[in-house]
């Protein structure tokens, strides 16, 4: 049997954090009087995520970009038929590279400003990323119900502790919302399991639940997912969460979690549920104009920054739904392609806000202004991002937004007609944000002796920089890989 | 006739169970005090090998002409019930010491409870049963009230009583109408005789009286109560063992004595909305509690409410879900039972939620520990206790009770905020006042059972095999 890797990929970082809590517990704790911890815990936990993110980049080169099917497929009994059964196609391959590159950068983002409980910080980030691979990789419904339910606890938890004031709040709710969408899901599985008498995916897919079965089936995965996406108008949570989460785990909870969701609709609703799916249609497309329109108008009245980013996400994931629910291929490789994008762009939004929030301890929009004056970097590397997210051209998000317009248009021309006018509204409350904290002149006084960005920060932000722009110029690097997967996704829907 | 091998495969536990405890009443007569710190040992070395005596006759039999009729489905239960019987006795021993009530009589009554808790999970035969309920109610209020000096106890014990008598005699009133009707008292006879509006009546009644037993709503008024009064280490052996026993005897009634169409229509209905009800209660009634041990009681509610759920889908569907489900339970309430022994500050047992707060940064490892416990405790993934929720929904929607599902998905969501609340205050919360040490079978029991819950989610095919194995049996 061949190497395992890519089980390996999923619980290095698991194993990093029981080593890490192992040896705290037996060199004993190294709490220092004013309640600060050894800084070697930072870089332990460095150390594993970047070891996996070079596990999987080696993943990455033994994967076959041409090949059909699930690939790495490792199977192990768990019980009852149920199996352990890990595998991956194109578009998980993606969205695990994403999880393994931005889970390193999330650490690093927190050296110097996470300093309380050090060790369970670092703790919880690894066990997410196991969490998180999981949900890429599961090629068994109960398993992937597992990962993706078993994540809610570090993420629940680092919104807990080192959250904002309202953090209590904000974690109950995220976590309270999800778990009411996951378990009408975990009941859908259930009768999955019993009718189909497998919850294996691949055979899963192969299996035509009758009609009305599947509208019931299908709702329940969307209960699921929508709230993870989120879609309007169960999104509520998002805000929320974004606002209260530390840096890091805002940018993991935007990059990363929120992916699960359409992950979740292109690998399991679209497959399995083909006639419901095309039944929904109209509902989703009519959720996701609505999305993007609201919210962009929401988020151009904020005046809290990542409240801001975090409905510009809600409207960007309503391109998502937009291009997967167009049936087209080009629609689906544009929503997974913006799905990759939004994880580059939203993370470094929520990093270049706390760039600032470290060093003035607000996200009041009305605090900021003139940056450019003292910040120089720092303003070229929030336009580049800002630009990013209206969807410029030359970077990666217009590819995305643009693709699943097309592939709108071709299945409503209203919808793309809406979802046209959120490109517009993009423009305007991110230009807003940039003109307000940036341009300007200087009238806070706090502001005169502010800092530009500096080693750390630019190690966080140059990767994703250089991503963008890449993805922008060269999107075929993208659909490449990840047509296989999306002609997969559809070959049920549209060949039926 | 005299067979004493046949007698063994049926009872061999229970005759162990009730020559051990006679025995020990003796020796405590002879040695009195010198007995008290011993008793503990001889209590649970009795309760595991009696464990181990269920597993060695695991096929059962059949003994007293039909009085008696042990399945490996009730042996199962008995493992499972005797052992967490005996954790539970080892770690009552240093809470009763500091309280100087240390007493031999304390691990002679588990014995019995546990004889009690033997005969009904081995009855074929209605006064069997009756029989064993009493035994097993009649130490549990005598334990309920064992701390005769502290008013709480001692109307914890009471309440108990009086409530359990009246059950009982629903219980026995029910049997007699069942009687009437039938003209037997064994399940056998009762399962082919024509199903009556009077064995029916009967019926109802007796579902009334077991209800009791396992604190289904809307009999679950005492359990809130006798938790918060009775001392700690009772309460941790009244939410696992008999709660095992009681509940999977439950099952086996209604499987085995009414399994006629008519009769099954009727009782699926009725358990189904004793569960509804017992999950909807629970979990609303925990939400507002802040003494922990009221709210394992409520939380215990909940819990009979999905055990319950998979009674309702009948034999076929539900059998080896319950016993899944039934040993998460036990296995993740011993833990927390385990913690809640934990919580001693000067002298004195602290039971108020917030008390444990910042208890990560004062003992991360129990801390941790009872973290997991509450996760598994709650049906989330992770730990086994998913595993047994998964097993009820899957009997649920196997046996098409779709509308109970939906009641199950909405009170795990409710409950779940309370269990995350616990976790709030233990993570989120300003540290507390260190608790002080206890002794090492609490400790322990906390790790191994936070332990065994997480393995057994990832290993856990020959469990779940077994579970099936046995309910198949039931079936013929």
């Amino acid at each position: 049997m061949d190497f395992p890797i890519l089980s390996a990929v999923t619980f290095l970082p698991l194993a990093g954090a029981i080593l890490i809590l192992l040896i705290k517990a037996l060199t004993g704790a190294q709490i220092k009087a004013d309640g600060t911890e050894d800084d070697r815990v930072m870089y332990a936990g460095l150390l594993f995520s970047v070891a996996t993110f070079i596990v999987s980049i080696v993943m990455f080169l033994s994967f076959d970009l041409t090949g059909k099917g699930y690939q790495l497929v490792e199977e192990v009994t768990w019980f009852e038929g149920i199996q352990y059964k890990m595998g991956i196609d194109g578009m998980s391959l993606l969205l695990i590279m994403l999880t393994t590159l931005l889970t390193p950068i999330a650490l690093i983002a927190s050296i110097g400003s996470i300093k309380k409980r050090l060790t369970e910080y670092i703790v919880s980030f690894l066990v997410l990323e196991t969490f998180m691979i999981g949900v890429f990789s599961a090629l068994d419904l109960i398993l992937f119900y597992v990962f993706f339910e078993a994540g809610l606890i570090p993420m629940f938890i680092i919104i807990g502790v080192w959250g904002g004031v309202d953090r209590i709040y904000a974690s109950f709710k995220f976590f309270l919302y999800t778990l009411l969408g996951s378990l009408f899901m975990l009941a859908a599985v259930v009768y999955m399991y019993l009718t189909a008498g497998t919850s294996d995916v691949a055979q899963l897919e192969q299996y035509a639940f009758d009609p009305g079965a599947q509208t019931w089936l299908w709702l329940a995965f969307f209960a699921s997912f929508a709230v993870k996406l989120p879609m309007w108008p169960v999104h509520t949570w998002l805000p929320d969460a974004h606002v209260q989460a530390p840096t890091a785990g805002s940018v993991i909870l935007a990059a990363v979690l929120l992916k699960m969701g359409g992950y979740g609709l292109l690998r399991f609703s679209l497959p399995m549920f083909p006639d419901a799916s095309v039944l929904f249609q109209p509902f989703v497309f009519f959720l996701s104009v609505v999305a993007i329109v609201y919210a962009s108008l929401v988020a151009w009245r904020q005046t809290d920054m990542k409240k801001l980013i975090a409905y510009s996400s809600v409207a960007h994931m309503g391109f998502v739904t937009l291009g997967i629910f167009s049936f087209t291929e080009i629609g689906v490789q544009g929503a997974i392609f913006q799905m990759l994008s939004h994880g580059l762009i939203s993370g470094a939004l929520f990093l270049i806000v706390g760039v600032v929030y470290d060093r003035m301890h607000t996200r009041d929009i009305a605090a900021y202004g003139g940056l450019v004056h003292r910040m120089p970097v720092y303003a070229t590397l929030f336009m580049l991002f800002t630009m990013a997210n209206v969807g410029l051209p030359g970077t990666s998000g217009f590819v995305g937004e643009i693709l699943t317009m097309v592939g709108a248009f071709q299945a409503n021309t209203w919808a793309a007609a809406g979802a046209a006018l959120g490109v517009i509204f993009s423009a305007v409350y991110m230009l807003t944000l940039y003109r307000r904290t940036v341009f300007g002149e200087i009238t806070n006084p706090e502001l005169e002796n502010i800092e530009d960005v500096n080693i750390k920060e630019l190690i966080c932000l140059i990767p994703l920089a250089i991503g963008t722009i890449l993805l922008g110029i060269l999107p075929s690097l993208i659909f490449d890989i990840t047509r296989e997967s999306s002609l997969h996704a559809l070959a049920q829907v549209a060949g039926g | 006739m005299f067979d004493l091998e046949t007698i063994l495969t049926a009872i061999a536990p229970e005759v162990l169970l009730a020559a051990a405890g006679l025995l020990g009443v003796t020796i405590g007569a002879f040695l009195g005090d010198r007995f008290n710190s011993l008793s503990f040992k001889f209590g649970a070395l009795v309760l595991f090998a009696a464990a181990a005596l269920a597993g060695y006759y695991w096929e059962g039999g059949r003994a007293f002409d039909g009085l008696v009729e042990t399945s490996s489905y009730a042996n199962f239960a008995k493992v499972v019930s005797f052992a967490s019987g005996g954790i539970a006795l080892l770690m009552a021993e240093g809470f009763l010491r500091r309280h100087e009530t240390l007493r031999y009589e304390y691990s002679l009554l588990i014995i019995f409870a546990a004889l009690g808790m033997g005969m009904i999970l081995s009855s074929a035969d209605f006064m069997t049963l009756y029989l064993g309920v009493e035994t097993l109610s009649l130490s549990s209020y005598v334990l309920a009230s064992f701390h005769r000096d502290s008013p709480r106890s001692a109307e914890a014990g009471l309440k108990y009583f009086v409530l359990g008598a009246l059950a009982s005699g629903l219980l026995l009133y029910g049997m007699s109408l069942v009687y009437g009707f039938s003209g037997s008292t064994s399940y056998e006879v009762v399962a082919e005789a024509e199903t009556s509006m009077g064995l029916l009546f009967g019926m109802v009644l007796m579902i009334t009286g077991l209800a009791f037993k396992v604190s289904a709503a809307p009999m679950h008024v005492w359990t809130p109560d006798v938790y918060e009064g009775s001392p700690s280490p009772v309460v941790a052996f009244f939410a696992t063992a008999p709660k095992m026993a009681s509940m999977v005897v439950f099952a086996i009634v209604m499987f085995t004595a009414f399994p006629q169409a008519m009769a099954f229509d009727n009782w699926q209905i009725i358990i189904a909305l004793i569960a509804a009800a017992s999950m909807i209660i629970g979990s609303f009634g925990a939400l507002p509690q802040t003494n922990l041990k009221r709210l394992l009681g409520y939380s215990s509610i909940a819990n009979m409410g999905y055990a319950l759920v998979a009674v309702a889908a009948g034999v076929q569907y539900g059998a080896g879900s319950l016993l899944i489900f039934m040993t998460a339970y036990v296995i993740a309430s011993l833990g927390l039972f385990g913690g809640v022994l934990s919580m001693r500050r000067e002298g004195g047992m602290v039971e108020n939620i917030n008390e444990l707060a910042g208890l990560v940064r004062r003992q991360p490892g129990l801390a941790s520990a009872l973290t997991l416990l509450l996760i598994s405790v709650s049906g989330f993934p992770l730990a086994f206790g998913f595993l047994g929720k998964l097993a009820v929904i899957e009997a649920g929607i196997d046996a098409g009770l779709v509308p109970l599902i939906i009641v199950l998905i909405l009170s795990s969501v409710i409950a779940m905020y309370y269990y995350l609340r616990i976790v709030k205050i233990m993570w989120f919360d300003e540290q507390a006042e260190d608790f002080e040490p206890v002794d090492g079978w609490v400790t322990t029991t906390v790790y191994v059972s936070a332990l065994v819950s997480v393995a057994l989610l990832i290993f856990v095919a020959p469990f779940s095999d077994l579970a099936a194995t046995v309910a198949e049996g039931l079936l013929s």
